[in-house]
């Protein structure tokens, strides 16, 4: 009894919240009772009541519906933002892990130096420069997150260069173009996907932040981030601001962190211990 | 024929610090090249630099004063001979060096970071070792919980809550600004959150692994338990776990600075990284990543060298990385 429930708290619940949270994001002029964008000053920083079960910010907008807005800058920039990095951080990681040599080393130095920037202030400088926008934020997400994949690609390729059926499949003459697609890439890409799902909350997070000090997706565009830097200015006379997006945020990266640890667990339950995780992934949590 | 240990010792540890140094000077002269070329990501930097509604002269006469109608190559050589000599630029906006507004702030910051670093500590080894001693009791039940909320929960909503709490509801401390020692509480509980749950994970793992081993067995049965097992006998063999993340964990701080001391109004690096990018002062912000990667890199590099000490296997046997 106590077990299955723990299993569904692993992975079900979770699963179920993701799911709900895409389909928000999806339908979200469907579900919304308001339109995010449309300002009814007469109804400024109204409390939460049957009318708006989330209150209504200083312009008067629905709190709900722009939550539910938000929801899909989130998901959207966090699942582009892995992708990006991920396929360029394997990308390199494989080519370093396969080629070795110079090519291998100047890449992984590379890996070295962009991991030993506070990536967050990097994350600022890039979006400063290229100025606030959603492609920016994605863009400046990916440059500095790739090299998490590539470091986990690059053990991971050398690990399985020296296996059997890599050797073999050598020996027969196979192109390597052919021997990294059939052979590599299936070793590496389990591993990579865990990184990927651990790593999608801290995008989310991310991307709050950055809009959160706005620099992220620019008004009038709902964002978590940008409607809890509002509700900063109105602390004092509107605590609904400051909650309710946060809590919707804090449901969501606590449901795809709970699934990214039931994924390392399932991927090898050798590595169940967070120690393991820390030196091998050597994932930072949670910033921000 | 064996050769002496302490010789042994000796020549894998010089190789292990030589190692780990030059490391440490190739990653800081990346960090510097990477922020130079993220400048010129957008192209023309005078452009950016220029207050909006500036005429071409103007921008031209900017490109004159800041040497860039040279070679890029020349420029780069420029700002890495400078970035050595400890000048970083100058900050546009106020006419000053940005390594002295930099230095005006950096007490605040560091002062914050310590002391959330501290507190992250003292709460994540402490609940870390709390739920591995008594795996499926009740204590777990309670705190495994906690530190997983304080993984998903971004220090900005814990710091407007807290603020929501404890200075807008309950008015026990200031919101925002520097007076005094109380001040500081909220803004380092806000910084500690995420780190000490990553430190209370690792922590909880590094005991976990450790429990099974002979040693262990060994402790127990000879009667040590509760703080005498802790401190005589796992306190050093988990020691590196804990010391790795809490140095990764640093530059989480550094950059969740950022975002606190927004919050909080403290006046510190991160106010005044934001500052600048709004007042578009970037070889400030510039200076600010080039300075925090610095910090960075050189505590990394500490806790490296501590391995050594703390378990003399790692310089001996030459492996220079732990990951």
């Amino acid at each position: 009894m106590m077990k299955r429930l723990r299993a569904a708290a692993g992975v079900r619940l979770p699963l179920a919240i993701l799911v709900l949270y895409v389909l928000v994001a999806i339908f979200a002029p469907l579900v919304a009772p308001y339109d995010p964008d449309t300002t009814t000053l007469a109804q400024r920083l109204m409390s939460p009541d049957a009318h708006h079960l989330m209150g209504t910010d200083a312009l008067g907008r629905d709190v709900l519906s722009r939550t539910m807005y938000g929801t899909r800058v989130s998901l959207l920039v966090a699942v582009v933002a892995v992708l990006a990095a991920g396929i360029f951080g394997v990308a390199l990681g494989v080519i370093a892990g396969w080629r070795r040599g110079w090519l291998g080393a100047v890449i992984m130095r590379l890996v070295d130096v962009v991991l030993s920037v506070p990536f967050f202030l990097l994350a600022i400088l890039v979006v400063a420069v290229l100025g606030p926008s959603l492609v920016n934020v994605v863009l400046c997400l990916a440059l500095v997150r790739w090299p998490r994949y590539a470091r986990i690609a690059y053990s991971t390729t050398l690990q399985t260069r020296d296996r059997g059926f890599v050797r073999a499949a050598t020996a027969t003459g196979a192109p390597a173009w052919w021997i990294v697609l059939r052979h590599v890439l299936p070793e590496v890409l389990p591993v990579t996907i865990v990184v990927g799902t651990l790593e999608l909350g801290l995008m989310v997070v991310y991307e709050a932040s950055l809009s959160f000090l706005g620099l992220g997706v620019q008004p009038p565009t709902a964002s978590w981030g940008s409607i809890l830097s509002d509700g900063q200015q109105y602390l004092g006379s509107a605590w609904w601001l400051a909650t309710f997006p946060g809590l919707a945020l804090f449901v969501l990266v606590l449901a795809v962190n709970l699934l990214g640890d039931a994924a390392r667990d399932r991927l090898d339950p050798a590595r169940r211990t967070d120690v393991r995780r820390s030196r091998i992934f050597k994932r930072e949590v949670v910033t921000a | 024929m064996r050769r002496s240990p302490s010789r042994v010792l000796s020549s894998g540890t010089t190789r292990y610090v030589a190692g780990r140094l030059g490391q440490a000077l190739l990653a800081l002269f990346g960090v510097v090249t990477i922020v130079f070329f993220a400048l010129r990501l957008s192209g023309d930097p005078a452009r950016l630099l220029v207050p909006d509604g500036a005429t071409a002269a103007d921008i031209d006469r900017l490109r004159d004063k800041l040497g860039l109608n040279a070679s890029l190559w020349d420029q780069y050589l420029h700002f890495l001979g400078n970035a050595l000599h400890g000048d970083l630029g100058y900050s546009y906006v106020q006419n000053r060096p940005a390594t002295d507004l930099i230095t005006e702030r950096l007490p605040y910051t560091a002062n914050l970071a310590v002391a959330a670093l501290l507190l992250s500590l003292l709460f994540g080894v402490t609940v870390g070792v709390i739920t591995a001693l008594n795996r499926g009791k009740w204590q777990e039940r309670v705190l495994m919980p906690i530190v997983l909320a304080g993984q998903a929960m971004p220090a900005f909503w814990t710091g407007l809550l807290l603020v929501l709490v404890f200075s807008v509801g309950l008015r026990w401390l200031p919101s925002t600004g520097y007076d005094g020692p109380l001040s500081l509480l909220l803004p380092s509980i806000t910084l500690a959150s995420l780190s000490a749950a990553a430190i209370a994970r690792v922590t909880r793992g590094a005991v976990l692994e450790q429990l099974p081993l002979d040693y262990m067995r060994t402790a127990r049965a000879k009667g040590a338990s509760g703080f005498r097992l802790v401190s005589r006998h796992l306190a050093r063999n988990t020691a590196i776990p804990v010391l790795t993340v809490a140095g990764l964990e640093l530059a989480n701080l550094l950059g969740g600075a950022v975002v606190t001391e927004v919050i909080f109004a403290w006046p510190g690096l991160g106010q005044l990284t934001i500052q600048s990018v709004s007042a578009r002062d970037f070889p400030v912000v510039q200076a600010t990543v080039i300075l925090a990667s610095a910090v960075y890199v050189v505590i990394n590099l500490c806790t490296d060298l501590l391995y050594g000490v703390i378990d003399p296997r790692v310089s001996a046997g030459g492996k220079g990385e732990p990951a």
